[in-house]
């Protein structure tokens, strides 16, 4: 092995506004290395990896590929320099077919069919060697989200290239495809590509990269081997504080069943069944974790139960039915039905981003006779509540004069969860509570929630990060493709199984079958009946 | 962090803008022949040196404040109401049935009736693009301005066929009652030594203007219903998730919007012509987007660019009539204002957030 490092950056800083978005950052990544970064959101990893892929320009410092000062102004430049990138919202067309979503930007000449025909030969034996079989006829609104970020993969080893930058690569994947995704990439690296892994997921840092560096407040505050580090370490270097990754809980005293879901049905806007008849129960004191990939109608289920999305079958709070009609605005009964809710989407849900804290505060019960005053509302009454819940829930800044949108993603969240707890709901729907959130601000909000569970309150997790499911929930009810494949205890399951049950496999399967096959079976199967029943809606 | 603070957002944007519409309006007087100063001399002489000019000013300032508000509020829900034209023509057909057909004892009883009467028949105008819109999806750009075409058309017919006074060759309806007559600021504020306002249209319903400034103030930024419009306004899935329905928003919003593009009228018909006349609102309602697009929508805004727009129309109109520059230039000026406050807003709003930027990075 040479020591000329594959990709080298030195001194690079960059500036938007007063905001340093990265302060004089070197990093040495060499060849046929996997190397991670790992940061808080806002830490400034997807700036550095923009200006790596000729997306921003730095103020200052310079890029040395194999050990060649080089300039890369534009993306093209950033591929003929041998780097591809993966992103995390994949650049695909939809309705173009594998082999010309390859090619597209690098057809040879004015005629496609010998472009087709070089990239299906380059594609049979990109798939042999690394296992990254696609099939090249397909087109990808018919492909798996996990076969997708294949053919993103693929787009850039087409492109020869030699360094790898996979952004937040397993965000959308089930655990058991995420498992062959690090396959591949344990391959390319054997062939001696390099690869660099962001990602703010501390297992797959340890599971698969050789190097890492962390990434704080802009600046690259350490980089260090994997095999002489630990979670506990990288997460402390993250936050600049000891952090405790595990949540302190002690067992649920559930009590009688709060809230009961029988038979739910809903039908979308496209006219397809998102929730297949789900039944569940939540008893006061527990919380249910609900597990599985997104869009497999968690959102749909909270968006039934938060009253703004119609239905059909029964859901009970406290005994009584209530009326799933709903007409899309019935989110006022729920909360007076004492039912809470925390949506998946910060930004176009929970909040008002233009808004400032203290009517973000109110959003929801700002009906309530305590926020008016004659015809007008109290806005000083107001204010000062928001300032107390503001000082409860540790939001920083403490101004309730800030517009959200000024508020980082963790305290955003703080804002929320203030709005919501502190009604004291006997119902908190909570759905990905931690998304986009910093690793300092997650301890606090576990903590709020498995508190509001101890004052006997019944909690519906939903989250798509099985370590969230497994850690806070008393109960795990796993979700796929509109229906809930089974319950488990967190005491007596496991990521694998809980993995297989994500992509609706329920039972154990043969020995000699590889799981990822199976995995992909069900996904496949599941993305037909998808179209069919659009096209028949 | 904001980009930068909100008085350059509200009064240093519009005021750039203004002052470039001003320069390239000068341009294009010294084009064709003529002094831009002595023409923005005798534009500021006759809109606003004497009291009749203000007189004029003022009159129009008021028809711009009405619509100008009323595509301010439907803003405020994200809303583009463009039939401010047609709501005002209807509401000038309240105000003249509440005028003619009610025997009303005094001019101030007659003023509140009129104004419930055309805001009502405004609002009415409004709920059918507004329902639609709420209920079908029809979008309100193409039902409102379609609106338009329509209320001239039912306002042609009921002139008419129906208001018309018998012999008369022309499409309007007969004189008002005397007891409607509103006063003028001639016969308010005139002493017996001094005449002020002399013959310009001016009248009380300027205050009904300001007094609807106020009272839409109040409710987008006091009162529970604005807070649910701005919501809606901003993310209509959140609203959803508050609860607040979009349909009973859309509805309400296009209700009051329309209602106080249809109080337009009040001035026009009821304050000015003393009787309904064909194309009262006089292009009023589109000028009231243009006047909401340069008042940010809020209420104070709007009637600071509507008195802008009421100096330019009252300084137009004695350009032409004074110099040879042509009616139609005065239009191009106009033109000019819109232009670079509406659509070129952010040609002014970058350049300047950089500016206030790099004075931030300085401070840090």
């Amino acid at each position: 092995m040479t020591d000329t490092p594959a990709i080298e950056l030195k001194g690079i800083s960059k500036a938007f506004g007063p905001v340093q978005a990265n302060k004089d950052i070197a990093i040495r990544v060499m060849p046929g290395t996997i190397h991670g970064i790992i940061g808080e959101n806002g830490a400034g990893k997807s700036t550095l990896m923009s200006i790596l892929y000729g997306y921003y320009k730095a103020d200052k410092g310079d890029i040395f590929i194999n050990g060649k000062k080089t300039a890369i102004p534009d993306s093209q430049a950033a591929i003929s320099a041998g780097i591809g990138m993966v992103f995390q919202h994949f650049k695909l067309v939809q309705n173009f077919s594998v082999l010309e979503n390859v090619i597209l930007g690098v057809e040879d000449g004015a005629l496609l069919q010998t472009s087709l025909a070089k990239a299906r030969g380059v594609l049979k034996h990109l798939a042999e060697e690394y296992e990254l079989q696609v099939d090249p006829d397909a087109l990808i609104e018919d492909l798996s989200v996990g076969h997708q970020q294949r053919v993103e993969i693929l787009k850039a080893l087409y492109r020869e290239a030699e360094i790898l930058i996979l952004d937040e690569p397993t965000g959308v994947l089930t655990p058991a495809e995420a498992d062959h995704l690090f396959r591949i990439l344990e391959g390319l690296k054997r062939e001696g590509k390099t690869i660099i892994l962001i990602t703010h997921k501390l297992r797959e840092i340890m599971e698969i990269t050789d190097t890492v560096s962390v990434m704080r407040r802009g600046e690259m505050t350490a980089t260090v081997k994997t095999s002489e580090t630990s979670p506990e370490q990288l997460a402390e270097l993250m936050v600049g504080r000891k952090v405790l990754l595990r949540v302190d809980k002690t067992p649920a005293k559930h009590g009688k069943p709060v809230l009961e879901v029988e038979n739910l049905r809903h039908v979308d806007e496209a006219g397809v069944e998102r929730l297949k008849g789900i039944s569940f129960t939540v008893r006061a004191g527990e919380i249910l974790g609900l597990a599985g990939v997104s869009g497999n109608g968690q959102t749909h289920l909270l968006h039934v139960l938060g009253g703004y999305a119609d239905a059909t079958g029964t859901v009970r709070v406290n005994g009584q039915d209530i009326d799933l009609t709903g007409n899309y605005s019935d989110g006022k009964s729920r909360r007076a039905r004492g039912i809470a809710h925390v949506p998946e989407d910060r930004h176009h849900e929970a909040l008002i981003l233009p808004f400032a804290a203290w009517e973000n505060l109110i959003f929801g019960y700002h009906n309530d006779a305590a926020y008016q005053s004659g015809p007008l509302m109290n806005n000083a009454a107001i204010k000062e509540e928001a300032a107390q819940k503001m000082m409860r829930f540790d939001v920083r800044p403490p101004n309730a004069n800030l517009a959200a949108r000024n508020f980082s993603g963790g305290n955003q969240q703080k804002l929320v969860l203030a709005r919501e707890i502190e009604r004291n709901p006997e119902i908190l729907l909570v759905g990905q509570p931690t998304r986009g959130v910093d690793i300092g601000a997650i301890e606090f909000i576990h903590q709020q929630i498995v508190a509001l569970r101890d004052k006997g309150k019944a909690i519906l997790l939903v989250s798509v990060e099985l370590d969230e499911i497994l850690s806070l929930s008393d109960r795990i009810a796993v979700m796929f493709d509109g229906e809930i494949m089974g319950e488990r205890l967190p005491s007596e399951t496991n990521q694998t199984e809980l993995g297989l049950l994500m992509a609706g496999v329920t039972e154990m399967p043969d020995k000699d079958k590889p799981l990822i096959e199976v995995v992909n079976e069900q996904l496949e199967a599941k993305k037909r009946r998808e179209e069919a029943a659009k096209k028949n809606g | 962090m904001d980009k930068m603070p909100a008085w350059a957002d509200a009064v240093l944007v519009p005021v750039i803008s203004v002052l470039l519409a001003a320069a390239i309006s000068a341009l294009v007087i010294l084009a064709i022949g003529e002094n831009p100063v002595t023409a923005f001399q005798l534009m500021v002489d006759g809109a606003l040196m004497k009291s009749s000019g203000w007189g004029y000013t003022l009159y129009y300032a008021t028809n711009f404040t009405f619509t100008g508000l009323a595509v301010a509020v439907a803003f405020q829900a994200k809303m583009f109401n463009i039939g401010g034209e047609g709501q005002a023509l209807i509401g000038g057909l309240g105000v003249a049935l509440a005028c003619l057909y009610v025997p009303w004892p005094h001019w101030s009883i007659a003023l509140i009736g009129a104004t419930a009467s055309s805001a009502i028949f405004g609002a009415a105008w409004a709920l059918i693009p507004g329902y639609l819109q709420a209920k079908r999806g029809s979008h309100i750009v193409i039902t409102t301005i379609m609106f338009n075409f329509i209320a001239s058309a039912v306002l042609n017919y009921v002139l008419v066929n129906v208001l018309k006074p018998q012999g008369s060759m022309e499409p309007a309806s007969g004189r008002f009652p005397e007891e409607t007559f509103l006063p003028t600021f001639q016969q308010m504020f005139s002493t017996s030594e001094t005449v002020l306002f002399r013959g310009s249209p001016a009248n009380v319903s300027f205050f009904v203007a300001v007094l609807a400034c106020i009272l839409v103030w109040l409710l987008i930024w006091r009162t529970r219903l604005g807070y649910e419009i701005r919501a809606f306004g901003n993310s209509e899935t959140a609203a959803k998730y508050a609860g607040i329905s979009p349909v009973k928003i859309t509805v309400i919003t296009m209700l009051i919007s329309g209602g106080l593009a249809g109080m337009m009228a009040l001035n026009t018909t009821m304050g000015e012509a003393e009787r309904l006349v064909l194309n009262a609102a006089e292009g009023a309602g589109f000028l009231g987007i243009a006047v909401a697009l340069m008042g940010r929508s809020h209420p104070v805004g709007v009637f600071l660019a509507a008195l802008l727009f009421g100096f330019l129309y009252q300084g137009g109109a004695e350009l032409a009539f004074w110099t040879s520059i042509p009616r139609e230039l005065v239009t191009v000026i106009q033109a000019l204002v819109i232009l670079f406050t509406g659509a070129l807003d952010n040609m002014i709003r970058m350049p300047l957030e950089k500016i206030f930027l790099s004075f931030r990075k300085g401070d840090v």
